[in-house]
């Protein structure tokens, strides 16, 4: 089952043309990596995928992304909702200025939900689900900035899971973080894909082996070839593919 | 069978009632966060407007009202009783004195704090107090400006009440100005100037010399763009050091006799004497000034952001 | 040959001396410079605590605070200042209550969503209404608001606290918008994306994430205009009638600036020593709210 289908989606910053008809199909609670050397636009893709790249006031946008069977270009599409239900996890962990308890809060609130107990209970939830409810479960009324910087992730990471939503869009999640840090994170991405479809942009190829099920690798604005994880890395069909996962330039 | 398909049946409406239940809720929240959303683009849109409407309405009622009092024997004039014409020259060359007077006290010593702070100073503790002294400067009241400035300079200094005493009050009024100005200017002076400097053997004086002096221009015409402003416009401070007298005098004799201000000479007009038509003619003239002091102030900003860049 | 570097070496040395004793010359006089600023804070304290202490010695500190009568030039003067303090307090009050707001929303709106030549625009006329003088306020105010509150409210003389309140609001908006576009424009745009990614629309955005992380920023313009509002004394004393009444919204007032100002031409012996002691209450307030000031500017410069 596909959750995601983009068909030609070529994106324009300006004048310069940053994704050149990309065509893929996310397959449903999975992780799917997206590798290529920066610049490439992976992450531009990542973004347009709940559609934060609106927020680029000089960019311009052709061809279809079909979320859950209807195109999220469509004007009747509620952004907010789609992005609620496509949530995102960024490079550099980003919590609020407030307590840990309001970050996780934030989300539900916005989204109408104004019972204390009920949001007791999803506040626990996530935390528990991005499995950092044992360490701050003393602190919630702490500031989430005292954190550290892979606790903080995994706060965002809750965050993002408090919304309910189906689909959690990642964007290079570890590179700010320390190896062990790093690899909580991954465990906890392999753990919400039961449950989540991920998407996740990664600069380290290691990552990409380790835990996704499909990787999609882009040069140039292009989506060179994209698969299952082992294939791709054992037996690349692309020339391009071989060169950039053996290290030829990168 | 039956049981069972009426159980199933039971399920599928409570299933479908709690949809339902959810539906509404959800359409409840939506609209809840459409009128949060309505109303706060109405404040913002409000506010903003209000705030363009008091400054278009100000700008546009003043000058209205004060350029048909304006014509040229009121501007080279000075008041007469006998002709009961009022003529604002004694004020106009007043506040130009004024003004001179301060900014000639004040660029010296505002700079060399600005140099003192950026390039002297090592005692973080001294840098503390005086930063500290700044902004307490800078936030006291003019009229306590004019009380201390008339028991010091008036007074103590025995300046009597005179342009000097107000002008030495408005002094220290300016100081901060001046000091943060070229401070934010001298902080743009990359450091690998002054190290290029240094290298070549030249000793610290040298360097603030050749180097930081004219790396602060840009910040020494800012300060003084908005130091006239606010000389400009001043008159708590100035009501008990310079006084209000109206006469023609040249710059240093006037520096040591008392004189109003425009500003001043608006407020004696209009609260003590009545005369609404001479104040709102003073009142489009600093009208008028203050748009060209922001105008020069942006213009000036621009330029230099432009040079840097 | 030897000789002859000897002679130049002590030379060098001479010179060396001599420039270094210049350097420090110069280093003294730049530091006195640096210096000018703490002297003139401290020599305005002086003064005002050696000029303002007798007057409130000789009437006795709480029947000066607290004495609800001011009548300065009666044959058997009286000297309370209540009056006074409490008409700045409530007109600052006043002012803020009704600048707040406005200066807020404006602000929100021209740091997150007015671009362009529209935010120029506006920034350019508050920072006009900054430049306008006080004096100039006081006239507009004398003309046009004064008149109107007589005629709207019916009162017999609309020269009160309501129009100082309506003035000094004007007169601190550009402050608070200023500050506060400042704080809201220093929000990163993480936090701002973290909220848009969890779908909540750029308007709650702007209102429940960039605002609360601009906090300490919009606390301190609030401040900011509390201490322009309670130092403000041309443009209120030409519209609030200047009369020493305990204040209430439409009766002529009298602020602490007024008092000092309007009485200061004529006055002398005791009653000149009071008005000093209003101006160290003035004072008093102004350090207070610099201190608060302060704390609000150190705790944002921390959070950015």
């Amino acid at each position: 089952m596909n959750i995601i289908s983009a068909r030609n989606l070529a994106l324009w910053y300006g004048d310069n043309k940053a994704l050149k008809e990309v065509s893929i199909s996310i397959p449903e609670k999975s992780i799917t990596a997206f590798i290529g050397p920066s610049g490439c636009g992976k992450s531009t893709f990542l973004k347009t995928l709940n559609r934060m790249n609106d927020l680029v006031l000089s960019v311009r946008i052709e061809g279809t992304v079909e979320y859950a069977g209807k195109n999220i270009f469509d004007p009747s599409v509620d952004v907010n909702e789609l992005r609620r239900e496509v949530g995102m996890v960024f490079q550099k962990p980003n919590p609020f200025p407030m307590s840990i308890y309001d970050n996780i809060a934030y989300g539900p609130r916005t989204h109408g939900i104004t019972n204390k107990a009920r949001l007791d209970e999803i506040v626990e939830k996530s935390l528990r689900d991005a499995a950092i409810w044992e360490e701050v479960k003393d602190r919630l009324k702490k500031n989430a900035l005292g954190l550290s910087g892979g606790q903080q992730q995994r706060l965002c990471i809750a965050r993002a899971l408090a919304v309910e939503p189906k689909v959690l869009l990642m964007d290079e999640p570890t590179s700010a973080l320390d190896p062990i840090s790093t690899s909580r994170i991954e465990e906890l991405a392999e753990e919400l894909k039961e449950k989540y479809t991920i998407v996740m942009v990664t600069h380290n190829m290691q990552q990409a082996v380790r835990i996704s099920d499909y990787t999609a690798f882009f040069l140039l604005g292009e989506l060179v070839e994209f698969g299952e994880t082992e294939k791709l890395f054992s037996q690349p069909m692309d020339k391009r593919t071989e060169d950039y996962i053996t290290g030829r330039f990168g | 069978m039956d049981i069972l398909l009426k159980k199933e049946q039971q399920i599928n409406e409570d299933d479908f009632m709690e949809k339902r239940v959810k539906r509404q809720l959800e359409t409840k929240v939506i609209r809840k966060r459409k009128t949060y959303e309505a109303s706060m683009k109405v404040l913002m849109l409000a506010s903003t407007f209000l705030t363009g409407l008091l400054v278009v309405f100000l700008i546009s009622y003043v000058l209205i009202k004060g350029i048909p009092n304006l014509s040229i024997e009121f501007l080279i004039t000075k008041p007469s009783y006998i002709t009961e014409k009022i003529g604002i020259l004694p004020d106009i060359l007043n506040t130009v004195y004024i003004v001179l007077a301060t900014l000639f006290i004040v660029l010296p010593l505002g700079v060399g704090a600005a140099i003192y702070l950026t390039e002297y100073a090592s005692n973080k503790k001294i840098v503390g107090a005086i930063e500290y002294a700044a902004e307490t400067l800078s936030g006291i009241p003019s009229i306590i400006y004019g009380l201390v400035g008339m028991l010091f300079f008036c007074q103590f200094m025995g300046m009597k009440t005179s342009l000097l005493a107000g002008a030495m009050t408005l002094v220290i009024m300016n100081l901060p100005t001046i000091m943060r100005t070229t401070q934010e200017s001298l902080k743009t002076v990359p450091q690998s100037y002054r190290e290029g400097a240094f290298g070549l053997g030249a000793g610290k004086w040298r360097v603030v010399r050749t180097v930081v002096l004219p790396g602060c221009v840009d910040g020494v015409i800012t300060g003084c763009i908005l130091s006239v402003g606010r000389i400009l416009g001043e008159s708590a401070a100035l009501l008990f050091t310079a006084g209000f007298a109206h006469a023609v005098n040249g710059l240093l004799d006037g520096l040591s006799a008392p004189g109003a201000t425009l500003t001043v000479a608006l407020y004696v007009y209009a609260k003590e004497q009545g005369e609404f038509g001479v104040a709102f003619a003073i009142a489009s003239i600093l009208m008028m000034l203050t748009v060209l002091i922001n105008l020069a102030a942006t213009m000036v900003g621009k330029y230099f952001n432009k040079k840097k860049n | 040959m030897a000789n002859k570097a000897t002679a130049f070496l002590i030379g060098w040395r001479i010179e060396m001396k001599k420039t270094k004793i210049i350097e420090n010359i110069i280093h003294g006089i730049f530091l006195i410079l640096g210096l000018i600023t703490v002297a003139s804070v401290l020599l305005i304290t002086i003064y005002l605590v050696i000029a303002g202490i007798p007057a409130i010695r000789e009437i006795g500190f709480f029947k000066f605070l607290f004495g609800k009568n001011w009548a300065s030039t009666a044959a058997e003067p009286v000297f309370g200042i209540l009056p006074f303090i409490l008409t700045s307090v409530y007109g600052t009050a006043g002012a803020i209550v009704l600048g707040v707001p406005i200066g807020f929303f404006t602000a929100v709106y021209l740091s997150k969503i007015a671009t362009g030549k529209m935010r120029e625009t506006m920034e350019a006329a508050v920072s006009l209404l900054a430049g306008i003088p006080s004096v100039v306020y006081g006239l507009v105010g004398m003309l046009v608001l004064v008149p109107g509150i007589r005629k709207i409210f019916h009162v017999p003389d609309g020269a009160s606290l309501l129009a100082a309140i309506i003035i000094l609001a004007i007169m601190i908006l550009p402050s608070i918008i200023k500050v506060s576009i400042t704080a809201l424009d220093a929000v990163p745009k993480e936090y701002e994306e973290a909220s848009l990614a969890l779908g909540a629309t750029p308007i709650e955005t702007y209102f429940r994430v960039s605002v609360p992380a601009a906090k300490s920023g919009i606390a301190a313009a609030v401040v900011l205009g509390v201490g322009r509002a309670i130092g403000e004394a041309m443009a209120v004393m030409m519209v609030s009638g200047n009369v020493p009444n305990m204040p209430s919204l439409f009766q002529s007032v009298r602020f602490l600036t007024t008092a000092v100002a309007s009485e200061m031409a004529y006055s002398s012996g005791l009653q000149q020593q009071a008005l000093f002691s209003i101006a160290l209450v003035l004072f008093f307030f102004i350090m207070l709210i610099n201190v608060t000031l302060n704390f609000f500017m150190k705790k944002e410069g921390k959070e950015a």
